[in-house]
């Protein structure tokens, strides 16, 4: 098996991992959209089973999966354009605590 | 210590007693010399210069001579050996570089002197400017294979020119002395070339001299980006 044990790596993985969710996301996210063609009531009839507390965990997920994109890109783009080498680690753990931090401050906005 | 070595035809073990500051090359010279004298394994310096010595060692790349032991051994007390990843095995431990230096050339590995002659007199380039300094950073490798061993492209596309061939091409498109820029630059810049590369940062991460190939093809990325061929 490949070497693939270093931090580095897992970030690559987690930004790749988040970026292909999110795909499989957006033809749901369309659907839900789609639901106001039907006119108000269907929408909010829909809106409203979001209420539930388990769309809540969900839309939580959803907004850390941004945020991890996000800061995994912003990583590559600090290490291809701007020519960071040796911060890479760090970069890779800010980058997770954004995610976490993001996902944290979702959670308060939310409780 | 028990050490497992990947033979050709299949695991073998071994049992080798653990000594104060061993290496695994002295692990693995311990083997040839008294148990398996056809075990096949490669080494020269023995000091980390010339490169010959690398072996996946419990799974990651490494130069064997400067590493050792008691640093790597699994905590159950085993040495695991296998050839390097993602080169043709020859016999045992030893692989064939052939594809790894043909690369090297593909990439433009090759100083060309500004208008195909070397100058008479030495060129001053001043230690400080930053070509020079982008050039030294990439300078020391001993061509080890360390880092295409531990790359996923190069085991994803056949092709792709590796960590070490372009921190070569990088270190030439920073040396003021060379003619061939755009030419290297079209090398690199294909579909095997520098855009393939994911910025895992392996080839960093493993390269016992401490470069960072990944660092270069960024700055390869770069330089064909804003269009400075
Ligand atoms: S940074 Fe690029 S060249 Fe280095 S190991 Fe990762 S994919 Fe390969
Ligand atoms: S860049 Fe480092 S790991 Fe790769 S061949 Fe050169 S010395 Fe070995
Ligand atoms: S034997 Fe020369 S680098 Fe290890």
């Amino acid at each position: 098996m490949r070497d693939r044990r270093h931090p580095a790596y897992w970030g690559f993985v987690l930004h790749r991992a988040s970026g292909v969710a999110l795909a499989l996301f957006l033809p749901l996210h369309f659907w839900a959209l789609g639901q106001a063609i039907h006119g108000a009531a269907a929408l909010d009839g829909f809106l409203r089973l979001v209420d539930h507390p388990l769309f809540t965990l969900a839309e939580w997920g959803l907004v850390v999966l941004l945020a991890l994109h996000l800061a995994g890109g912003l990583r590559v783009m600090a290490l291809e354009f701007l020519g960071w080498r040796h911060r890479q680690k760090d970069l890779v753990a800010a980058s997770a605590g954004f995610a976490f931090g993001i996902g944290m401050m979702f959670l308060l906005h939310v409780g | 210590m028990k050490v497992r070595i990947q033979r050709d035809g299949g695991m073998a073990e071994y049992a080798v007693a653990a000594r104060a500051s061993q290496t695994v090359l002295d692990v693995v010279t311990e083997i040839q010399r008294e148990q398996a004298p056809d075990l096949a394994y490669r080494f020269a310096c023995r000091v980390g210069m010339c490169g010959s010595c690398a072996m996946e060692v419990n799974g990651v790349a490494r130069w064997t001579c400067r590493t050792h032991v008691s640093r790597v051994v699994g905590a159950d007390g085993v040495l695991e050996l296998r050839p390097l990843a993602n080169l043709p095995v020859i016999r045992d431990l030893v692989t064939d570089m052939a594809p790894f230096f043909e690369k090297w050339s593909r990439a433009g590995g090759q100083f060309v002197p500004k208008d195909g002659v070397v100058p008479a007199e030495f060129a001053v380039v001043p230690p400080a400017s930053p070509q020079r300094r982008e050039a030294d950073a990439g300078i020391e490798c001993i061509g080890c294979g360390v880092c295409y061993a531990s790359c996923d492209i190069v085991s994803w596309n056949a092709d792709y020119l590796g960590p070490a061939a372009m921190n070569r091409a990088w270190t030439l498109v920073n040396d003021e002395r060379d003619g061939a820029r755009a030419g290297r630059l079209r090398a690199v810049a294909g579909d095997a070339g520098c855009h393939s590369c994911h910025s895992t940062q392996g080839c960093t991460e493993r390269c016992p001299k401490g470069l960072d190939p990944s660092g270069a093809i960024a700055g390869l990325k770069r330089t064909i980006f804003w269009g400075l061929a």
